[in-house]
């Protein structure tokens, strides 16, 4: 199986999607000409043309729009934001437009589009430009979210979404991009909705999503080394969620950790801890203990950044803790 | 640039293109559809009376309760939607505001199932999930009553983006107020339609007021068609209340869509008679009872039936016979629409996804060239 960048495996899926069905196009700011402000579209002005691939003035609202009215009467737009961090202009758009319009018109309008970009911090890029917006996303009925963490899951699940019938919003991470990987070659879709277990072990179960899978991963080999176990669920889609593989490890494990790149508040570990108390109640050892980016705007300072983002240190304090191994 | 004054008649040009066929279905025109202006101005005339006599049931039943919600009458503006709906094709789409019922009528959906809807039964357009302000007919290309101001105009220009795309020569016909225009999701979407030279016809119905902040209390400028100019954009100004007028300029704007794939922002000066919802007095805050009467005198169905006195097009008798006629079929909507069932349980967790892949939205025609 070939190895590829996240950011490669992205553009295979958008390039076989928009090859197999012309009603789908890329539009957003730098997608065309400039190859993507992260190259995700490299090469798809040159081989689909000015029709399909589409730049947009600086107006997350407005392509926004645009994007859900070409779906309203037949095309399947690829909309970019070039991070969900700007995507806060569109949300008018994707949540009272794309989310409600099925429902609100009584099922006679269907919005099949997918909004995509990568979310969450990367490196030094301050309070504005470093957000996760995963929770305040998978809040909203009519929506679904995926958090690809891996090349193959990001290749997957762009084509789903591409080809599901209501809004995606796919969120990718800005430090994925140059991350490898095994991913199939052509036809390789991931089911939405479906989490996969990333690795298996008996002592704990850590649930996870996007940009975390990777922290997780590097937890569990450090785990694995003092002899702890443990089930890393990815859960690939926050929206709709896959309860049923959190409740089946939660019972093989008897703890949990959740852990996500975001707040604390209303995040997807609240959710996440809500499905464990429901279904798990009886098979729960220990309390269940989230990790998650400290509760403040992100800063600039190094150190200050370091200390307020969720790391494979801070999960394996809290697995430690949930299994009493921290006294 | 376009710039109309003209208050006469629509020209030659433009002249009687049969309404949709489901209108003439729905709302009781002339089997063959109307002959020479005499039938089309009788036909307008026969629709906004309609609107008219529907939007007067629709504030006695809110006063029932038989509506709830937010219920925003159009009442005074019928000039502007009816005039501008009466030029399009079957195939064409139109996209609106919350001020949506009399615009639903005119574009050919039922007014049982419009009623129906308002009621929040099972029976409506929207299946009685959308109400009195998402009111939506995949049949009729009506894209939706839309309640956040602006919302309506950037996916309007989605919908011209996908005209373009498919190569086809509809248009796009989309309403909003003059408050809109102050909101970013305008100036977005103008800027691209202006830029990309998409098939869609952005029509302010200027009625004076935002709910009640007055248009020079809220803009910089006053002639807010000029704000066209920023998006390289042919621009009208139209006297809302004279239908005919109405449907010329909007005619040349959407022939030139059609022909050019040019857009078009039209200002329609009108004037709603009733408060900016059910729940605000008609006059007496932010505007005066004076000034209510001065705009009553051009009352847009008085004037088209003037005119048509005038042309010895119809006699008080025929508009009498007209006003029965549309006075039952609103009393038939209100009795479909009290009879019908509310919707089953099982419609509020319904529809909120679509089960399987799309195919989705309505069908683009091919390019007819």
């Amino acid at each position: 199986m070939a190895v590829v960048t996240y950011r490669d495996a992205l553009n295979q899926a958008l390039r076989e999607e928009m090859e197999r069905d012309e009603r789908v196009f890329l539009m957003g700011e730098e997608v065309a000409v400039y190859q993507g402000a992260y190259k995700v579209s490299k090469g798809l002005l040159q081989e689909f043309g000015d029709r399909r691939v589409i730049d947009t003035p600086i107006t997350e609202l407005g392509f926004a729009g645009v994007g859900v009215g070409a779906a309203m009467v037949g095309l399947r737009p690829v909309v970019e934001f070039m991070t969900w961090n700007f995507a806060v202009l569109a949300l008018d758009q994707v949540v009272n437009s794309a989310a409600k319009m099925l429902y609100m018109s009584g099922g006679q309008f269907p919005i099949p589009i997918v909004f995509r970009g990568p979310s969450g911090a990367a490196l030094q890029l301050a309070a504005q430009h470093s957000q996760a917006w995963e929770s305040w996303l998978m809040h909203i009925p009519g929506l679904k979210v995926v958090t690809p963490g891996t090349p193959a899951d990001a290749k997957g699940l762009l084509k789903s979404a591409v080809r599901d019938g209501n809004p995606v919003l796919v969120l990718e991470g800005e430090m994925l991009y140059n991350t490898r990987g095994e991913v199939p070659e052509g036809e390789h879709v991931v089911p939405i909705g479906v989490a996969e277990l990333k690795r298996e072990g008996e002592h704990c179960s850590l649930i996870t999503n996007g940009k975390m899978v990777l922290v997780a991963l590097q937890a569990a080999d450090q785990l694995a080394k003092e002899g702890i176990r443990i089930d890393v669920v990815d859960l690939r889609t926050v929206r709709p969620m896959d309860v049923a593989a959190i409740t089946a490890s939660v019972r093989k494990t008897n703890r949990a950790v959740v852990l996500e790149e975001g707040w604390e508040v209303c995040g997807i570990g609240a959710q996440v801890v809500d499905y464990v108390q429901r279904e798990c109640f009886d098979d729960l050892d220990a309390p269940v203990l989230r990790v998650h980016q400290v509760d403040t705007p992100m800063p600039y300072a190094k150190n200050l950044e370091r200390a307020a983002k969720p790391d494979a240190a801070k999960t394996i304090a809290a697995i430690k803790r949930v299994l009493y191994l921290d006294s | 640039m376009t710039r109309t004054r003209s208050a006469g008649p629509a020209p030659q040009a433009l002249a009687p293109q049969a309404p949709p066929a489901a209108a003439a279905a729905t709302n009781g025109a002339p089997a063959g559809g109307p002959s020479g202006d005499r039938g089309l101005h009788r036909h307008l005339l026969r629709e906004m009376l309609l609107q008219r006599r529907f939007e007067e049931r629709c504030a006695e039943a809110y006063a029932l309760g038989k509506i709830g919600g937010f219920c925003h009458l159009y009442i005074g503006q019928e000039g502007t939607g009816t005039g501008a709906i009466s030029v399009l094709r079957d195939d064409d789409y139109v996209i609106t505001t919350y001020r949506d019922h009399a615009q639903a009528i005119a574009r050919g959906i039922p007014p049982r199932a419009v009623m129906a809807e308002l009621f929040g039964k099972a029976t409506g357009c929207s299946h009685g999930k959308g109400g009195s302000m998402h009111l939506f007919s995949r049949e009729r290309n009506f894209l939706g009553g839309h309640g956040i101001v602006a919302g309506n105009i950037p996916i309007a220009t989605g919908v011209a983006f996908a005209i373009k795309y498919r190569g086809g020569d509809q248009v796009c016909l989309c309403f909003f107020g003059e408050a809109a225009v102050n909101n970013g999701a305008f100036h977005e979407a103008l800027n691209m339609a202006g830029l990309w030279r998409l098939p869609v016809i952005y029509i302010i119905e200027n009625n004076r007021y935002g709910m009640g902040t007055a248009l020079e209390r809220a803009s910089a400028i006053n002639d807010i068609a000029e704000r066209a100019r920023a998006y390289n954009m042919p621009r009208s100004v139209v006297d809302g209340q004279d239908v005919l007028t109405v449907r010329a300029v909007v005619g040349e704007a959407v022939e030139r869509a059609r022909r050019e794939q040019l857009p078009t922002l039209i200002e329609a000066r009108t004037y709603r008679f009733m408060g900016h919802s059910m729940s605000d007095a008609v006059s007496g805050t932010y505007r005066s009872k004076a000034e209510l009467e001065e705009h009553l005198k051009r009352d847009p169905i008085a004037l088209l039936r003037a005119r048509m006195h005038e042309r010895g097009e119809i006699t008080d008798e025929e508009v009498a016979q007209l006003d029965a006629e549309v006075r039952a079929v609103c009393e038939d909507a209100w009795q479909f629409a009290d009879s019908s069932p509310e919707p089953t349980l099982d419609a509020l967790t319904s529809d909120v996804t679509a089960e399987t892949e799309s195919t989705a939205g309505a069908p683009i025609a091919a390019a007819r060239s």
